[in-house]
């Protein structure tokens, strides 16, 4: 059930063994953790929304937002943490998500999805001109210390892992809350029949407004973190295929669980990054094939095997 | 008592179609009044204007004294004016506890908002569960809406429209696509739950059987206008409702006929 306790339990046992597993983890593994964590925050954003009925071809606009938040950040405004980076990226992401959320609001299925992938590509389109910014070329990130912990030595070198656990939790805890309170309970009654919602006196347009800056502001946290372990931003964060990405992991691991685009986006990486070595010319393939699967076994996303499991058992 | 509801000379055209014309109705406090009419007759037309889904060419709608005329059903229903579907319009893929969750969540969430929320200190979510019982859908609780038999999704219906504290509560036609034999059961558990909490009910219906049994006041409609407007029993025997309403042929034609 959403919003239980044993969900919260459930995730805190999942953020310790994270932790614990840190000093075994050999650098390119904590890494792909890393990224998967923040590719899972901008899925989880996209969960909100599919929950509402939404799907947006275009978290690349709020990923990449939060990424360029960190570099600018820390190049122009002096602001070294990480932790404080992140937060800003987070927020960056929300305040474009609160002004373009007064026009996306109003649209559905087929056109919000346009819509939205129409905005990704003009802030690619702008990026790219950008000659301050680096133009298709990007620049640089540079981590100085998290949490007040120099990156460079000791407990820092796990900092921005540690991070992207950290951030990882509190969303996956807080959305969890989200999704049981009486407000998060009217996306998917928005996504069922959006007449009675408002015949029960709420506003479908400020339901789908709400859900669309918290999904924002999460894709914005993902694209920090992104930011800050690769250490390097580019225009491609706004770019339509990363944001198909963010859709194909959120199919991948379907609506029914905070946990799930965690899962999803770990296994999307592990999947990207073998058949990018097994399959260098036809890696593309491999993944279409994947998606085929999971639509055709899993329609409900991969967390529904737990939950069949579980069915079953009962 | 007084009027709670009234609309003055309200008139809908959808080009050339008038869909209502200069309807002038009251409806008083703490009754239940019924809504009779033939297809077309306008009857969802008079309720869509009412609650604000639909903006009337002319005329005007009150209530408790406020001209609510174009004001969006979202605020209408805060105000405490609801209504149930014919055709039941509910959560499909939400459990039907879940569908009763949202409405009372709503109200939850805007106690001040909602005009004479009685919800107290109650929780919203044990509000659900007495409410499910009250409407004999106990049973349902953990199932998704969708798998519902019709009777039972018309009750959830109601009961949805119910849990977000009404004033008045305007019923569209709650016994059609019930079978025939339930129908007194039906009506019987859904005006005794509302009834309980001294809410007015104004209800559309197709049965005449339903309409003398359960209304004290009943309004006839044809072809957009009111045609009577009375106590049930007047407006049953009157001549024109008998004729363009009910569908029986006044006596003297019934003897010119064959």
């Amino acid at each position: 059930m959403i919003g239980s306790r044993r969900n919260f339990v459930g995730l805190g046992i999942a953020l310790l063994a994270l932790g614990l597993a840190a000093p075994l983890m050999p650098r390119w593994l904590l890494s792909l953790v890393t990224i998967a964590l923040g590719q899972g925050l901008v899925a989880l954003g996209l969960l909100l929304l599919m929950r509402a009925g939404l799907v947006s071809f275009g978290q690349g606009l709020y990923f990449a937002t939060g990424a360029y938040a960190v570099g600018l950040a820390s190049e122009r405004l002096g602001l070294k943490d990480a932790a404080l980076q992140v937060l800003l990226g987070g927020l960056a992401a929300a305040a474009m998500a609160a002004v373009l959320g007064l026009l996306l609001a109003r649209y559905r299925a087929i056109f919000f999805a346009m819509l939205s992938l129409a905005f990704s590509m003009i802030l690619y389109g702008i990026l790219v001109k950008s000659a301050a910014l680096g133009s298709t070329d990007g620049f640089g990130v540079t981590v100085h210390s998290v949490f007040g912990l120099d990156a460079r030595e000791g407990l820092g070198r796990y900092g921005v892992y540690g991070l992207s656990a950290l951030s990882a939790f509190a969303a996956a805890v807080g959305i969890d809350r989200f999704l049981g309170s009486y407000l998060g309970r009217l996306g998917p009654a928005v996504r069922d029949n959006e007449l009675r919602v408002e015949y029960m006196g709420a506003s479908v347009h400020g339901v789908v407004y709400v859900n669309l800056v918290l999904a924002a502001g999460l894709a914005g946290v993902g694209g920090a973190l992104t930011a800050l372990e690769v250490g390097h931003i580019d225009p491609e964060m706004a770019y339509w295929t990363t944001s198909g990405e963010f859709v194909f992991v959120a199919i991948l691991s379907g609506t029914s669980s905070v946990a799930a685009p965690f899962l999803g986006a770990f296994l999307l990486v592990l999947l990207r990054s073998y058949a990018k070595q097994h399959a260098p010319n036809t890696w593309q393939l491999v993944m279409g094939a994947t998606m085929l699967a999971v639509i055709l076994f899993l329609p409900e996303g991969l967390w529904s095997i737990f939950r069949s499991r579980k069915r079953r058992a009962a | 008592m007084s009027a709670i509801l009234e609309s003055r000379g309200l008139t809908k055209t959808f080009g050339a179609v008038t869909a209502a014309r200069d309807i002038s109705v009251a409806i008083e406090e703490d009754t239940v009044v019924g809504l009779i009419g033939g297809n077309g007759a306008g009857k969802t037309t008079f309720l869509n204007l009412v609650t604000g889904y639909l903006k009337p060419t002319s005329g005007t709608v009150w209530f408790d004294g406020r001209d609510i005329t174009g004001v969006a059903s979202r605020r209408i229903t805060r105000m405490g004016i609801c209504r149930s579907f014919q055709i039941p319009q509910i959560f499909e893929s939400l459990t039907t506890w879940e569908n009763l969750l949202v409405g009372l969540g709503i109200v939850a969430m805007g106690r001040k908002a909602f005009v004479g929320s009685h919800l107290g200190s109650a929780r919203p979510e044990q509000v659900a569960d007495e409410m499910l019982e009250r409407f004999h859908l106990g049973a349902y609780r953990d199932e998704p809406a969708s798998v519902l038999p019709e009777g039972m999704r018309k009750l959830l219906d109601i009961a949805m429209a119910l849990a977000v504290k009404p004033r008045i509560l305007l019923l569209d036609e709650p016994t059609s696509g019930v079978s025939a034999d339930e129908k007194f059961a039906l009506m019987d558990l859904v005006l005794t739950a509302i009834r309980a909490e001294r809410v007015t009910v104004l209800f559309v219906e197709h049965d005449m059987d339903i309409v003398r049994r359960y209304t004290q006041r009943l309004l006839a409609f044809y072809d957009g206008r009111v045609i009577a407007d009375g106590e049930t029993a007047e407006v049953l025997a009157n001549a024109e409702v008998r004729k363009l309403v009910v569908g029986e042929p006044a006596a003297e034609e019934q003897e010119g006929a064959c």
